[in-house]
């Protein structure tokens, strides 16, 4: 008995009134770990299921090319807007017969861009940015970067674009 | 100046001009009752929870779910596309349950605790309203996924007031949009689920919460009856509080296993050229009325069965209602008692009728 006794009080030798504080705070850390790990198995099937549109856009922009059927028989001077993935592109005819295909965001805020034929530019309404029709460089306004240009190649069948 | 200054000076700010201390105190006075009776005191909480957890839920399906002609492929998508939006769509159909199941458990114990007296009148009669709100949640939700089951299921019901003589053909017509059911009362029902009855259901259940704030926990008969001093209570913040929490953990708990273990299913899409798929029911809160119904369209066949019915259901539930002006206080004696049988009777013809109504499905 008295050894019994003698081994319950050795362990606490450290004040008791410390040896509580330690086992109550371990407590409370376990608990706020375990609590932090519920809160998350709640939270991460609601962000994956809110994430989902984004998650199917991802994979959509894993897309490297794009073909428009008969987009050979587009008459000169005119564009045909296409999302490749899933943005907004355009692809252009020239009247000099040169094909050029574009990204048709604007690089300023996101805007889709106008191609306009009689001035032979790409205009965007939003802030009035400017690029070449040719290049995608952006001429003037606020756009910081140029579009981004496309591969082309014609076909009997149609336009492919692809990932330059 | 440390954290502790810096967070003691912004709480006195916060106090100042919101008084948090009086709401504090308040708080700290407020105490709840304890006796072996207890353990129904955490019903009413756990329907609140299970309410609360509705609204997250379907805020989650209404950002995919689209109401009218694309219903059904919207709840295709969000069960077999979207990621666990089969958990989601899972766990608002089981809180629903839970929440209907809770709630009538709250509802019988308060009936035999004997909480309608005065001055809880309005507490019983709100509720009772509530109870009838949840109702219609449950039938008209019954309805957004436009499958086999829930077309069924409208139809039916909405055939119970046609019954109504003179005006419950008009009454049915409106209710669906049309003498069919089609997207037009998928439509209209959305309308009715996720604006009008939130927009009743919450200022309505905010009013049956301060009621039981301003009236306290009734006390069961035995616990009146013992003196002052025999009685005890603890105080709500923390320790009913605490308990409280500790039953909406096990709740959600119990919520997480059901909807994961047994997701709801989604049937094919509705035909109205197809028949009704065999052993076809209603869900289990409407399968009691449902039962008696057929039962009296046995013994009183046609029409005057159905309005006989109604007639008596109608008078079971304004009788149910009514309660707390028949079994006014703890003086009532004799009338005491009466409600007492009337509640176990009308627990036995619930459990009953439900019974052979699964006993009966073909």
């Amino acid at each position: 008995m008295s050894d019994l006794t003698h081994s319950a009080t050795f362990v606490p030798e450290i004040p008791e009134e410390q040896g509580e504080r330690n086992t109550r705070r371990a407590f409370l850390a376990a608990a706020g770990a375990a609590g932090i790990c519920y809160a998350a198995a709640l939270a991460y099937p609601v962000y994956r299921y809110l994430a989902s549109p984004s998650e199917m856009a991802l994979s959509a922009t894993a897309v490297t090319e794009v073909t428009l059927k008969d987009a050979q028989k587009l008459p000169a001077g005119s564009v045909l807007m296409f999302k490749f993935g899933t943005a907004p592109a355009m692809l252009i005819h020239h009247e000099n017969g040169q094909w050029i295909a574009l990204s048709a965001v604007c690089s300023h805020l996101g805007c889709t861009v106008q191609y306009e034929p009689e001035a032979d530019r790409i205009h965007c309404a939003c802030h009035g940015g400017v690029y070449n029709a040719y290049t995608g460089a952006n001429v003037s306004g606020p756009p910081p970067r140029p579009l981004r240009l496309f591969k082309t190649a014609i076909s009997d069948t149609g336009v492919e674009v692809s990932r330059a | 100046m440390t954290t502790k200054t810096i967070t003691s000076s912004l709480y006195d700010w916060v106090d100042e001009r919101l008084g948090l201390s009086d709401l504090a105190a308040f708080a700290r006075h407020k105490t709840v009752p304890t006796h072996s009776q207890s353990f129904w005191y955490y019903w009413g909480g756990i329907s609140l929870f299970l309410f609360i957890l509705q609204c997250f839920t379907g805020v989650l399906l209404l950002v995919y779910y689209r109401p009218g002609a694309e219903a059904y492929e919207s709840v295709r998508q969000i069960t077999f596309v979207m990621n666990f939006g089969w958990l989601i769509r899972s766990a608002h159909a089981w809180a629903a349950n839970l929440m209907m199941f809770s709630i009538l458990v709250h509802m019988f114990s308060v009936f035999f605790m004997k909480a309608y007296r005065k001055p809880r009148e309005f507490g019983w009669l709100s509720g009772m309203a509530l109870l009838g709100l949840a109702s219609v949640f449950g039938f008209s939700g019954y309805l957004l996924p436009m499958d086999e089951l829930s077309y069924f299921a409208t139809k039916v019901g909405l055939q119970i007031p046609v019954a109504i003589p003179w005006i419950g053909p008009a009454i049915a017509n409106m209710l669906r949009g049309g003498p069919d059911v089609t997207e037009f009362t998928v439509q209209r029902f959305f309308a009715l689920h996720v604006v009008v009855l939130p927009a009743l259901f919450v200022p309505l259940l905010a009013f049956h919460l301060w009621l039981v704030q301003r009236y306290g926990n009734a006390v069961p008969p035995a616990e009146e009856s013992k003196p002052a001093a025999e009685r005890r209570s603890i105080p709500f913040m923390p320790n009913f509080l605490r308990k409280d929490v500790a039953m909406w953990i096990i709740s959600l708990n119990i919520l997480a296993l059901m909807a994961s273990v047994f997701p709801w299913a989604l049937g094919k899409q509705y035909d109205s050229l197809v028949p009704a798929p065999a052993g076809i029911h209603p869900e289990w809160y409407f399968m009691s009325p449902f039962e008696m119904l057929k039962l009296l369209g046995t013994v009183l066949p046609g029409e005057a069965g159905e309005i006989a019915g109604i007639l008596l259901f109608t008078l079971g539930i304004v009788l149910w209602i009514l309660i707390p002006f028949y079994d006014t206080s703890k003086e009532s004696g004799r009338r005491g008692r009466a409600a007492h049988y009337f509640g176990l009777l009308a627990i036995f013809a619930l459990v009953a009728t439900t019974a052979i109504g699964y006993w009966t499905i073909r």
